[in-house]
C-alpha cells in the first residue's frame, strides 16, 4: 500500500502508523455516560468494505490523516488531513 | 467408518476403493435444537461436544463456504499452553489436555506432534519475565523449563547466538507444545459431529438472525430459513458482520496475519521456535516445508493477503535468528483474518438476546484453542452458564474493566495487541 499524503505525496506505508477507525474525530461528550464512552472506546463497526481510519505520518510531515480505504482490497479512495476533516473543510 | 490398521491394510490391498465420504451432505431441516454458525475449527468442535458431552444431536453447523476452507486452514498450526494470566491459563491448559487425547477420541490422525516450543529471551529482564511465566505454567500444572544459553544451544545449535541487537540469553522451553495438522483437525471434528447426527450444511451463508421479544428464533440463510431457539456465533474473522445481523456492535477489529512456507526440506528444525523480539516464529511441517510468520500487518483488513513490508520484516527477523534459512526458497504466503479484541483475549459468552451465544476474538491464537473453545462453547449453549475454564472470557469485561486479560500488559485498547 502507498498512501498519498496531502503534504508529502505518495509514500510507502512503512512511513505511517495506523491508529484505527476515524471515530476518534467524533468523541462523545464528557458527560455522555459510561455506556456511550465504553461503546466509543471498545466497539467498532469493523466493516468489510469502505472504512475511514486515522493514519499518522510519523516518518514524514507528522500530520494525522483520514484515509478512506476498502478493507477487502486495501484500495485507497481518499486521503485527507484530519485537521481539515475535523474543521469540516475536507 | 472407523480407521484401523486392518482397514488401512485391507484398503491398500484392494485398490483403496472402499473409502466413503467422511460426512454426509444433508439438506437443511426446517428446525434444529441448536444452530452453530460457522464451520471452522471452533464451530465444528462446538457441534461435536454439543452432541458428545451434552447429548444434543439435533444440531446444524452452517458454513458459508466449505469445511476447512476458512481460518482453520490458514494458520500456522501451533499448539501450546504457555499463558500467564488466570482466565487464560486454565483454559489453554484444558485445551492442551484435550489435544493430547484428541486422536483417540476422534479416531482421526490429526498429526499432533509435541515436539516442544522454545520462546527465546535476550536480556536479564526478559529472563525474569519468562521465569515468572514458566512458574505460572507450572502452577497451572503444565510444563516449563527455563533454559540458559548453553541449554538453548544444545537443542537449537543453528541459531545466531551473537546477534548484535538481540543476543540469545536463553529460552523458556515448553516440551508439551508443538503442532498439529490443521485440516485434519477440521475433518476429524466434522466426521465426529456428523457421526453423532449433526448436520453439516456447507455453502449455506447466514443472511439474517431472527429475534422475537428478545429471544432468538432462527436464522435466514441462502438455503432458506432455519428455526432454532439456540444459536451460536462461531465465526471469528467475520464476527462483526454476523453479530450486526443481531444488532450488535462488537469490540473487534479484523486484521490480517501473514504466514509463509518454504519448499520441502529434509528435517532441520525439530521444534517450534519463537523469537518474540523479532516478531518471528517457525516450525517445520511433516512435509518438510518451513512454516513461519510474524506479527499482524496492523491495519484493518478482510483481504486474506497482506502487504510486502510485513513480509520483508518477517524474512529479516528469520535471517537474523537463523541465517541458514536464507538458503530456503519461499513457496507461498497467505493471510488469515484475525478477530482482534482490545485486550488480546477471546470472548465465549451469552449475549443480551436469549438463546444467542457468542464465540469470537481469538486474535492470532485460535488454532490451539479449538478443542477447549468448542468444549466450553458447547457447555455454555447447552446449560446457559459459562464453563469454569472459560469463565473469564466475558463480553462485558471491556465495559466494566473487571477481568481484563491483557497478556502483553500493553493496555486493553485496540491496536495494541
Amino acid at each position: 500500500m502507498r498512501i498519498d499524503c496531502p503534504c508529502c505525496g505518495a509514500r510507502d506505508i512503512r512511513e505511517f502508523t495506523y491508529k484505527g477507525d476515524a471515530l476518534a474525530l467524533d468523541r462523545p461528550d464528557p458527560d455522555a455516560g459510561d455506556a456511550a464512552w465504553s461503546d466509543y472506546v471498545h466497539n467498532r463497526d469493523n466493516p468489510a468494505g469502505i472504512t475511514r481510519e486515522l493514519w499518522y505520518h510519523d516518518m514524514g510531515c507528522t500530520a494525522w490523516l483520514v484515509v478512506t480505504r476498502d478493507t477487502r482490497s486495501h484500495e485507497i479512495a481518499a486521503v485527507d488531513l484530519a485537521s481539515a476533516v475535523k474543521e469540516g473543510v475536507a | 467408518m472407523r480407521f484401523s490398521a486392518l482397514k488401512i491394510l485391507t484398503e491398500g490391498l484392494t485398490g483403496n476403493k472402499g473409502w466413503k465420504p467422511h460426512w454426509r451432505d444433508p439438506e437443511p431441516k426446517a428446525e434444529y435444537d441448536a444452530i452453530v454458525i460457522g464451520g471452522g475449527g471452533h464451530g465444528l468442535s462446538t457441534a461435536y461436544y454439543l452432541a458428545k458431552n451434552h447429548g444434543l444431536r439435533n444440531v446444524a453447523v452452517l458454513e458459508k463456504g466449505y469445511i476447512g476452507g476458512g481460518n482453520v486452514g490458514r494458520n500456522t498450526t501451533i499448539v501450546r499452553a504457555n499463558y500467564f494470566l488466570p482466565g487464560n491459563s486454565e483454559f489453554y491448559s484444558h485445551s492442551l489436555k484435550l489435544w493430547e487425547g484428541l486422536e483417540e477420541d476422534l479416531n482421526y490422525n490429526v498429526m499432533h506432534s509435541q515436539r516442544g516450543l522454545i520462546n527465546l529471551f535476550h536480556s536479564d529482564g526478559q529472563r525474569d519475565a519468562f521465569a515468572r511465566r514458566g512458574n505460572a505454567m507450572i502452577n497451572q500444572g503444565d510444563d516449563a523449563i527455563l533454559l540458559d544459553r548453553d541449554g538453548v544451544r544444545e537443542i537449537l545449535p543453528y541459531l545466531d547466538f551473537d546477534n548484535a541487537r538481540f543476543p540469545i540469553y536463553g529460552g523458556l522451553y515448553h516440551p508439551r507444545g508443538g503442532t498439529a495438522r490443521h485440516d485434519a483437525v477440521a475433518w476429524g471434528y466434522a466426521r465426529g459431529a456428523d457421526q453423532r447426527g449433526v448436520d453439516l450444511i456447507q455453502n449455506c451463508e447466514v443472511t439474517g438472525i431472527d429475534i422475537e421479544n428478545g429471544q432468538v428464533t432462527g436464522v435466514q440463510t441462502t438455503r432458506g430459513a432455519i428455526r432454532a431457539k439456540k444459536v451460536g456465533l462461531v465465526v471469528a474473522g467475520r464476527s462483526s458482520q454476523v453479530a450486526a445481523m443481531a444488532g450488535m456492535r462488537l469490540p473487534i477489529e479484523s486484521h490480517v496475519l501473514q504466514a509463509f512456507v518454504t519448499e520441502g526440506l529434509k528435517p532441520v528444525i525439530d521444534h517450534v521456535v519463537s523469537f518474540g523480539m523479532g516478531h518471528f516464529y517457525i516450525s517445520q511441517s511433516d512435509k518438510g516445508g518451513l512454516v513461519f510468520g510474524g506479527d499482524i500487518d496492523f491495519y484493518a483488513s478482510y483481504a486474506q493477503r497482506g502487504n510486502l513490508p510485513m513480509a520483508e520484516h518477517v524474512m529479516e527477523a528469520g535471517m537474523a535468528l537463523m541465517p541458514m534459512i536464507g538458503k530456503a526458497r519461499v513457496l507461498r504466503s497467505w493471510g488469515g483474518i484475525m478477530d482482534m479484541s482490545p485486550d488480546g483475549s477471546p470472548v465465549i459468552d451469552a449475549t443480551h438476546i436469549d438463546g444467542l451465544f457468542l464465540n469470537c476474538g481469538w486474535c492470532y491464537g485460535g488454532f490451539k484453542a479449538v478443542p477447549a473453545s468448542g468444549w466450553c462453547m458447547a457447555h455454555l449453549m447447552a446449560t446457559g452458564t459459562p464453563h469454569e475454564h472459560a469463565a473469564g472470557f466475558r463480553l462485558d469485561r471491556f465495559e466494566t474493566g473487571r477481568g481484563l486479560m491483557d497478556e502483553e500488559g500493553t493496555g486493553a485498547q485496540h491496536n495494541l495487541h
